[in-house]
């Protein structure tokens, strides 16, 4: 039995096309994207270039980042059903350094200026005496003022890093030096705990404050939850397909039938999740009609032309897990779970473009090779990532106290 | 050729396992299992059908939300059409989303309760019933296994009990 993932030349030439295909599509972007508006001084900015690095770097760092939330889940709750499949979860959470290094590489050429995403970093805003003074950015001064924000930014990025990199090091020291009582992996027990504490609140301050804030003058109180739900679910539509991938391959032997059916079960309760906090969402602000909050929809449905990425992004991600995976054979059949996780995971990254294009190009937006080029570009470099780590772990752990529940896995 | 009762008495689910696979290698067909909690993996190995009660719950649940659906446009649209908000009213398609929350809560309660009750009549649990159960330790810590084999298979079967684990083996 084969027990280390080897990253053959064929699946490393495949992650370097994709990639090749994204730096193509990132050059062309940048190039051509001529029709988009232009900010209050008539400058052009490339809006929709940068709109598309946003929502990639987000979309990307996001299944990493609920890869390591979720990692953090089993070991807090000793969950036993999923000790077999934790290397492919933890290779997920790897990538989460060089996310979190896009997202701030996003914010920083942000503050200098380079785009102008970020409508709130323009100084001018807040300025009476300038054309461009928005008392309703104004009143969020101090909440937007550089050094406040840097610093979340800086907490978010330092704490989740770390705690990521503990995970792996200490998961890494388990298996090679031994862990007689699994004193190492209760430690990882207790740092899941407090990790999952201070993720329950900066999950959702980190969307305020690299995502909502692009729609500075909106805010909605379900936003966290909503983009982490959708950030939830493709961590784990990845992981699953990773799973089917290497089982496929003749890895992973000892992941048994009834793991691949407890993913399908994640898969399609996180996607109910996701479904009921994106209505709920709609539906307060469609039924109270507050103006400043009914913008939102309204521009996005009426204005900019959103109406069918919209319901796709709703419908696809609602009814396609709802009715497809219904049946717990439909969650044992390989071949389902890569189809019906597939479209969802494309359709979570439309959720994304949904969230960052209405507020960046406005009616402007388009989906042709820039944004299917970057999506591939960034696909391929997260695969690269994710599998030279898979490769450097053998992908069994060793000195697990759940790996003989886990590998008897009977539901 | 008559037959006798026997209750093979484990004291651990694992060993009642083995015992139940060896037994219907034998050919002999194990009746029932009486256990203080679910054995992960008995039912394939004793020949249990899967349950058909999540088609009962997916049935249910239609019902509920087609009752919830008639409901809301009898009450809101059709009998006597009430303005909410300031909604588009006397349409049920334009007003969609404000009707999602009761059609989902319709079908939860029709789904659970019509699954509960369905569960409690087709296994016959309810007050005044005779249990069923033949011994009452297995309600606290013992596992047992019910069978029923011809007299002359009896002392191959004891033995086969024994053999994996049964604590006591008794004849009714």
């Amino acid at each position: 039995m084969n027990q280390t993932f080897t990253f053959t030349d064929k699946a490393k030439r495949f992650c370097y096309i994709l990639m090749g295909i994204g730096l193509i599509g990132l050059i062309w972007g940048y190039v051509t994207d001529g029709n988009v508006p232009e900010d209050m001084a008539g400058h052009y900015n490339h809006n929709r270039f940068w709109a598309n690095m946003l929502v990639n770097s987000f979309f990307f760092m996001g299944i990493s980042l609920a890869g390591t939330f979720f990692l953090a889940l089993q070991y807090a709750a000793e969950a036993g059903w999923s000790t077999t499949v934790k290397r492919v979860m933890e290779a997920v959470t790897c990538f989460l350094p060089v996310g979190l290094g896009l997202m701030l590489l996003m914010l920083l050429l942000g503050e200098c200026k380079v785009h102008n995403l970020y409508e709130w970093m323009n100084g001018a805003v807040y300025d009476k005496a300038s054309p461009a003074y928005d008392a309703e950015i104004a009143h969020k001064h101090g909440y937007f003022s550089w050094p406040f924000f840097f610093a979340r930014t800086f907490g978010y990025i330092l704490v989740w890093g770390f705690v990521q990199r503990l995970f792996r090091k200490r998961s890494l020291e388990a298996d090679l030096n031994g862990d007689s009582n699994y004193v190492i992996h209760f430690k990882n027990v207790k740092t899941a705990a407090i990790f999952l504490v201070f993720y329950g609140f900066t999950s959702s301050t980190m969307s305020w404050d690299w995502m909502m804030s692009i729609d500075v003058h909106w805010s909605s109180t379900m936003y966290g939850w909503y983009s982490f739900a959708g950030t939830w679910i493709s961590a784990i539509v990845m992981i699953t397909i990773l799973t089917l991938w290497l089982k496929s391959r003749g890895y992973l032997e000892e992941v048994q039938n009834s793991t691949i059916h407890d993913l399908g079960k994640w898969m399609f309760a996180v996607s109910f999740l996701w479904s009921y906090l994106y209505f709920m969402q709609f539906m307060l602000i469609w039924y109270t009609n507050v103006p400043e909050e009914v913008t939102y929809f309204y521009d996005r449905i009426h204005e900019f032309g959103y109406r069918w990425p919209m319901w796709l992004a709703f419908f696809i991600n609602f009814t396609f897990p709802m009715v497809m995976l219904m049946s717990r054979d439909a969650k044992r059949n390989s071949g389902f779970l890569i189809f019906v996780g597939s479209c969802i995971f494309v359709f979570h990254w439309l959720d994304v473009f949904n969230m960052v294009m209405p507020a960046t190009v406005h009616q402007h937006w388009h989906i042709c090779f820039t944004e299917i080029g970057m999506f591939l570009g960034f696909l391929g470099l997260f695969l690269f990532v994710v599998l030279t780590n898979l490769a450097k772990a053998p992908l069994m752990v060793k000195n697990h106290p759940y790996l003989d529940e886990s590998k008897h896995l009977h539901t | 050729m008559s037959k006798v009762t026997l209750h093979g008495i484990y004291d651990d689910d694992e060993q009642l396992k083995n015992g139940a696979i060896k037994i219907v290698g034998m050919g002999i067909r194990v009746k029932e299992v009486f256990s203080p909690f679910a054995i992960h993996g008995i039912d394939p190995i004793i020949g249990i059908r899967r349950t058909r009660l999540p088609i009962c719950s997916f049935i249910y649940g239609c019902t509920g939300a087609l009752l919830a659906t008639w409901m809301m446009w009898y009450m809101m649209i059709t009998d006597w059409p009430t303005e909410v908000g300031g909604k588009p009213n006397f349409s049920f398609l334009v007003n969609w989303p404000a009707f999602i929350p009761i059609t989902f809560e319709s079908t939860v309660l029709c789904a659970a309760h019509g699954m509960a009750i369905t569960f409690f009549l087709r296994s016959w649990l309810m007050p005044g019933v005779t249990p069923k159960n033949p011994d009452p330790r297995t309600t606290d810590n013992k596992f047992l296994m019910l069978l029923e084999v011809n007299k002359e298979d009896l002392g191959k079967v004891e033995a086969a009990l024994r053999e994996t684990g049964a604590s006591e083996v008794n004849v009714k």
